[in-house]
């Protein structure tokens, strides 16, 4: 239809768009008297995000004296504006502080203290804009920070860069404001056409489009009447267009001024619109013409709270109170304290937020003048929202759908088309705060969206985890496979004899040093637990040491005597090997027995100096040992660089009988320790919990029989049993564990938890007797034929319940766990 | 007589015809692979974290395809017990979370980085490759690419990650539900200094 | 010192729900007056004990639910209900029939669906609807217009009593009915010689046209609905009494008898049953109009507006999926 209509003759006045509202416009009050220059407030909070975009980064520093326009924070990636100092002085803090956000939330700011001179950084105005080139505008305008000052900020200099196919048919100037109680811009227009005009020419130049048209709304015929007088004689066209709220939204005033409707999802760019706010074009002009950047603009100030409502010409991140305090507000009236206007403004939590780039009005309104929300009433479906609704959505359903987080369906009814004008709610007879259902309807969809890309993010990264797992299991299995064939090819080809021998003791050496290694284990955990076979158990650790220690010194002379039959690297390797595992386990003993003794000296308890000199012994031995290691590799000095393969081969080679616990098969060797362990620590448990009991029982007579003046031995023997009980829940916890994790190692290897097992080996045993007592009974009354069968079934089920339990045998042993109850 | 025979073949003749255009279509417009799995996979919230029992969210999601309640998937919480019914087919089912409070809240792991000694073993828990840092080095998690899992707490030696829950910032903020009929959408807030 | 923070807009047009119902109820009164002219107090005891029940019974079944009663009974979308269904039922009901009909009315058709906003039927109407099945002789006598019993008789016939007159008269739309097709018979029944249509009726339906008109200026409905109601048995009536003036009567006479004005104005634009979109409204409200013309013509009752009304209740999702507006930016746009 407007089509038809666009083509029959040259762009008519005005269309019109559906819906719309008329509040009161509350704008007499503010917009009577002349522009008048802003607080300088104590200190300026100048938020890094004051834009649209990425926030700016900062490029002063604490401390920083800087000058009026001298750039502080720098834009960041495409989408983001410089940021400027508003006035001379001194950066005092880079830190988060109340920022203008419905939220309440805090973000970083730069705050800096004016020194009152108000001292200019040198300006470079520009006489000839069109000698910078529009690329040199568009760059000057990014680091003059120039963003929308109209609604959401969006930087200028990314509106004004257009794609290489992009045609502007229509540069649109929004003067509507058709917000009640707001008059900045038409105080703006009133007193500074001219300058506007400049803008809006320079928007011209870069923009090159067919129209350049002003859309103001014709409840300000000074406004009107001065922009006519600054554009007579130009292509700048005024359109009035009739006063209705929201006709200053970007979509309404393109479709008022041009019947186009920006295509959902789509930027007005795209369908030849470019937008901007008047009060845009003023700080362009500001900005190519005079130099300044972006650090001040004017900001109504108006609400039956203060004195002096007004236009006030404010520096960016003058605090709100500042600006309150300088207007005359009464705090005692004060109500509700808006930023922006009264039909998409948002209340601020504090008077510290500053003002912003954005930021066109504060209202100070009274209880009496925007009084409290009455509450929310069932929806009746009456139908006025839809009929305020500018972008002819059904603001009744959006709401249903909200209410019951029917997102889907919500967006499907375009939710993502309302623009959040507050139409609806405002005619709304049961006071739905329906604005607030959409956002938070559309908070949540985009939440979930979110949550979509995460949850993608995280497939993609788990599977190529997988697959790289994968293919390293595949490719260390073929190094082994690889190096058993070479093993073996080697074996071939060498002297049965010897190799066969070296190759025997070298398994025997393993296996003594393992032997040894689980008894010193035992025998240190034995300590720990101060039983009473811990010298023992020493002794035996020493007596395997000095067995494996033989043993290694054959092995180290048949190497020596035969270094043509087995591999001459090897030999002095794998003693480096061992000799740096023995450093390893002496280094940790040390440091396990300086711990204890830590822990006894902090207790104050007898044995400290003892497990102090015990641990001097260890240290020595370490030391010892270390040297050892230090002449072994001096003496094979290429052995060393071949250490780190050779011992992981060793690693993977199941033949020298190394604990590889990472392996899936079932590690007999770790299995052992971790049984000696696990009865060590049993035996320990148990002593300890005997002792314990006794002391308890000792410090019950004693508390039975003593009389007052016993206190003292009593508390005494109370704090021997604390410390018994406490030492017994310590061995009680160790065992827990040690049995956790042998069930879990079980769990990994067979698949199956041993609850499992356990299960299934009952389950087995049922049914066998089951069988057996059905055998029983029938075995009297039933003929040949189906005893026999049963026979056969007892016998499967015989055969199924021994695996089950040789299962689960093999498994609790295989972890060296052996249960009470078995 | 003839009539019964007529009836008949007539019958056999759509019987044939019927049956030929079925396995024709069936052929023709054959479903390669299981994409209910994929489906299923689809609506798992991919944390990867085990508390169903299973090594990942995909084979949970083949394991709900052959006959696994839907319910046991705590970080996604009744939302996705709600979907994976609803695609299935089946019953809405309460959530299987062993009465966890924090079940479905997003949490990420923190790693206190004085007290990591490079150990490594939070790398190799982590189901998404989201922790990084070498031996002996201090490790730290990527914010962003972690799950909230919980898999890497408990190997840690030390006990130094902590699962924290994820902070709302300015980008992830977004309003509250109204809080219905008969409530007024309003708040008081205490200001002080002006 | 202390600041509402509260979420956009901050400021909001001065009407609530409350005050909407209290509109539907005043631009009922000049109807109210006439009927009490025409038929006597029977009819303001229908509605007053209608709002009677309405309230207890709303009362009842909201504390029942668990919801706060006071702050729905002050909606007064109960009231309206009840208001609008005793003025339907005729004035000799006795007490119990309006007891049936408004606990019906409040209890099932809106309550168990959920109270307000909530009910897919206009819940007066359903009241109406099962009072007319149920009880067809006592909802169809009505009493002659102009003939008004006096005070003690109307509390006799609301009491449930015989009074010493017997009070009953045919409708212009059940004599129209009755003697349909016959030009003569039709023009020696005095009842049908009003100015505008049937005698006493004529006068209720412009009491109800006046009302209407009051909720138009005041904005409290839209023009869409009733234009479309009478447009939708007006037009038919108009092409029909054309053909055939005998069998058919003329628009005016449609217009002005029985509950057509009521139902134009005050049941078809009950917002909670009525389609969503003013096309949607428009389209509704032109097939309740047709629907009706259809059932007084050659249906089974004299009228038919009740019925209309909830079939097309029940078309209301369907209207709506079809009425949908084009947002703006979406298909069909230009450019």
């Amino acid at each position: 239809m407007f089509g038809l209509f666009g083509k029959a003759r040259p762009p008519a006045p005005v269309f019109d768009f559906p819906g719309g509202v008329h509040p009161p416009q509350h704008k007499g009050r503010s917009n009577g008297t002349p522009i008048q220059p802003g607080p300088l407030p104590a200190q300026l909070v100048l938020p890094l995000n004051m834009h649209l975009g990425a926030p700016a980064k900062p490029c002063v520093a604490e401390g920083d004296r800087v000058l009026k326009g001298e750039k502080i924070a720098e834009p960041v990636g495409a989408v983001s504006a410089a940021l400027h100092a508003p006035t001379s002085g001194t950066v005092v803090a880079i830190g988060p502080r109340p920022i203008q956000h419905p939220s309440g939330m805090d973000a970083l700011c730069i705050v800096m203290e004016p020194d009152g001179e108000d001292r200019w950084i040198e300006r470079r105005p520009v006489a000839d804009p069109a000698a910078l080139g529009p690329d040199g505008l568009v760059a000057l305008l990014r680091e003059a920070g120039v963003a929308g000052l109209g609604g959401a900020g969006f930087p200028t200099a990314v509106k004004v860069t257009l794609g290489d196919q992009q045609r502007v048919e229509q540069l649109i100037i929004n003067a509507v404001e058709c917000e009640p109680y707001i008059t900045a811009d038409d105080r703006l227009m009133r007193e500074r056409a001219d300058e506007i005009a400049g803008g809006i020419r320079l928007l011209q130049y870069l923009l090159n489009p067919q129209h350049t048209l002003i859309g103001i709304e014709d409840n300000k015929p000074e406004a009107i009447a001065a922009m006519r007088a600054a554009c007579a004689g130009s292509d700048m066209e005024v359109r009035v267009v009739p006063t209705k709220y929201p006709s200053g939204g970007e979509k309404q005033l393109i479709q008022l001024l041009t019947g186009k409707e920006v295509p959902s999802g789509a930027l007005p760019a795209q369908c030849g619109v470019v937008c901007q706010n008047v009060g845009t074009a003023w700080a362009i002009k500001r900005a190519v013409h005079d130099g300044e950047p972006l650090i001040r603009r004017v900001t109504t100030v108006t609400g039956d709270a203060v004195a002096r409502p007004g236009n006030y010409e404010t520096l960016l991140g003058t605090p709100v109170r500042d600006l309150l305090r300088h207007a005359g507000v009464d705090g005692e009236r004060l109500g509700r304290l808006v930023m922006g206007g009264p039909m998409m403004g948002f209340t601020l939590h504090d008077p510290a937020v500053p003002v912003v780039k954005t930021s066109n009005c504060l209202i100070a309104a009274t209880l009496e003048e925007l009084p409290e929300p009455p509450p929310e009433q069932a929806c009746i479906r009456c139908g006025a929202c839809a009929e305020s609704c500018p972008a002819s959505l059904l603001p009744q359903q959006l709401y249903w759908y909200a209410k019951s987080d029917d997102f889907e369906r919500a967006q499907r009814h375009d939710l993502m088309d309302c623009i959040e004008c507050g139409a609806c709610a405002y005619v709304c007879p049961s006071h739905i705060p329906l604005v607030q259902y959409y956002r938070y309807a559309k908070g949540e969809i985009r939440h979930q969206a979110a949550e979509q890309l995460k949850a993608d993010r995280a497939r993609e990264r788990f599977e190529a985890r997988q697959a790289r797992l994968e293919k390293e299991r595949e490719e260390k299995e073929a190094r082994r496979r690889a190096r058993l064939e070479a093993n073996r090819q080697k074996q071939a080809a060498a002297p049965a004899g010897d190799d066969r021998r070296l190759a025997d003791l070298k398994k025997a050496v393993g296996k003594a040093s393992s032997a040894y290694k689980a008894a010193v284990k035992a025998a240190k955990t034995a300590e720990a637990q101060e039983t009473d076979n811990a010298a023992e158990l020493r002794a035996r650790a020493d007596q395997l040491k000095a067995e494996a220690d033989r043993l290694k010194a054959e092995l180290r002379d048949a190497k020596a005597g035969a270094p043509a039959a087995g591999a001459p690297v090897p030999a002095p390797t794998d003693l480096l090997a061992d000799l740096k595992k023995a450093v390893g386990e002496a280094s940790g003993a040390y440091k396990a027995a300086v711990k204890a003794a830590k822990a006894a000296e902090a207790e104050g308890t007898d044995n400290a100096h003892d497990l102090r000199a015990k641990a001097d012994t260890l240290k020595a031995e370490a030391d010892r040992l270390k040297a050892e290691l230090r002449d072994a590799k001096a003496a094979n000095p290429g052995a060393v660089v071949k250490l780190a393969p050779t011992g992981k081969a060793q690693d993977n080679a199941p033949a020298t009988g190394d604990a590889t616990t990472s392996a899936p098969e079932a590690d007999p060797e770790a299995a052992a320790k971790r049984q000696k362990r696990l009865k060590a620590l049993k035996t320990a448990y148990n002593m300890a919990h005997k002792q314990y009991k006794e002391a308890h029982a000792a410090l019950e007579r004693t508390e039975r029989d003593a009389g007052d003046d016993d206190r003292e031995r009593l508390d005494a023997l109370a704090a021997k049993v604390d410390k018994l009980k406490a030492k017994a829940d310590h061995c009680r916890d160790a065992l827990n564990a040690l049995v956790e994790e042998a069930k879990a190692d079980i769990r990994a290897h067979t698949g199956k938890d041993l609850k499992t097992l356990k299960l299934e080996a009952a389950r087995a045993e049922t049914a066998l007797r089951q069988k057996a007592d059905e055998l029983a009974r029938l075995r009297d009354t039933a003929d040949a034929d189906t005893l026999e069968t049963l026979d056969g079934e007892l016998r499967a089920l015989d055969e199924e319940a021994q695996v089950a339990r040789r299962a689960l045998k093999q498994a609790v042993q295989e972890q060296g766990l052996v249960e009470d109850d078995q | 007589m003839t009539t019964v025979l007529i009836a008949i073949a007539a019958l056999l003749a759509l019987a044939a015809v019927f049956g030929a255009a079925l396995g024709f279509a069936s052929e023709k417009f054959k479903v390669e692979g299981d994409p209910i799995v994929d489906q299923i996979d689809a609506l798992l919230p991919q944390t990867q974290c085990g508390q169903c029992g299973h090594p990942g969210c995909r084979p949970y999601a083949e394991a709900i395809a052959e006959g696994e309640e839907h319910n046991r998937c705590p970080p996604g919480g009744e939302t996705t017990v709600e979907a994976l019914a609803d695609l299935l087919g089946r019953e809405v089912l309460p959530l299987d979370d062993d009465g966890a409070e924090d079940a479905g809240e997003d949490r990420v792991a923190f790693i206190r980085e004085d007290e990591c000694i490079g150990c490594t073993k939070c790398i190799q828990a982590c189901p998404v490759d989201a922790i990084v840092g070498a031996a002996k080095q201090m490790h730290t998690v990527i914010a962003d690419e972690c799950t909230g899992c919980d898999l890497c707490v408990e190997p840690c030696p030390v006990d130094c990650i902590d699962m924290l829950p994820r902070a709302t910032t300015l980008a992830t903020w977004s309003w509250d539900r109204p809080a219905g009929i008969g409530r007024r959408p309003e708040e008081r807030i205490e200001v002080v200094n002006l | 010192m202390s600041l509402i923070n509260a979420p956009s807009p901050h400021t909001r047009e001065r009407t609530d729900t409350g005050a909407v119902m209290r509109r539907v109820i005043l631009a009922t009164l000049p109807g109210l007056a006439v009927l009490v002219w025409q038929f006597g107090a029977g009819v303001l005891f229908n509605v007053l004990w209608a709002a009677a029940v309405a309230l207890a019974a709303e009362a009842l079944f909201l504390r029942a639910r668990g919801k706060p009663v006071g702050f729905y009974l002050r909606d007064g979308s109960a009231l309206v209900t009840a208001v609008l269904l005793g003025l339907a039922l005729p004035p000799t009901a006795p007490w119990w029939l309006t007891l049936i009909g408004v606990a019906f009315a409040i209890v099932v058709a809106k309550q168990l669906y959920g109270g307000l906003g909530m009910n897919p039927f206009n819940p007066a109407m359903v009241g109406y609807v099962l009072l007319l099945i149920s009880f067809p002789v006592a909802m169809t006598q009505w009493i002659a217009p102009g003939q008004a019993p006096t005070l003690a008789d109307s509390l006799a016939l609301f009491l449930g009593q015989t009074p010493a007159d017997a009070f009953s008269g045919a409708t212009p739309l059940d004599t129209f009915r009755t003697w349909a097709g016959d030009a003569g018979a039709l023009a020696e029944h005095g009842i049908l010689q009003g100015v505008l249509a049937g005698r006493g009726w004529q006068w209720v339906n412009l009491a109800f046209l006046i009302g209407g008109l009051y909720l138009l200026a005041r904005r409290v409905i839209g023009w869409h609905i009733p234009v479309a109601f009478l447009a939708g048995l007006g037009v038919p009536a108009l092409i029909a009494h054309q053909i055939d003036a005998a069998r058919f009567a003329g628009p005016l006479f449609h217009l002005f008898s029985g509950g057509a004005m009521l139902g134009a104005f005050f049941i078809a634009t009950d917002p909670v049953s009525a389609a969503t979109s003013r096309l949607g409204r428009f389209v509704q409200a032109l097939l309740i109009g047709v629907l009706i013309w259809v059932i007084r013509t050659f249906g089974g009752y004299p009228d038919a507006v009740a019925f209309a009304v909830l079939l097309l209740n029940l078309a209301a999702p369907f209207i709506d999926y079809y009425t949908r507006p084009r947002a703006y930016g979406h298909k069909g746009a230009r450019s």
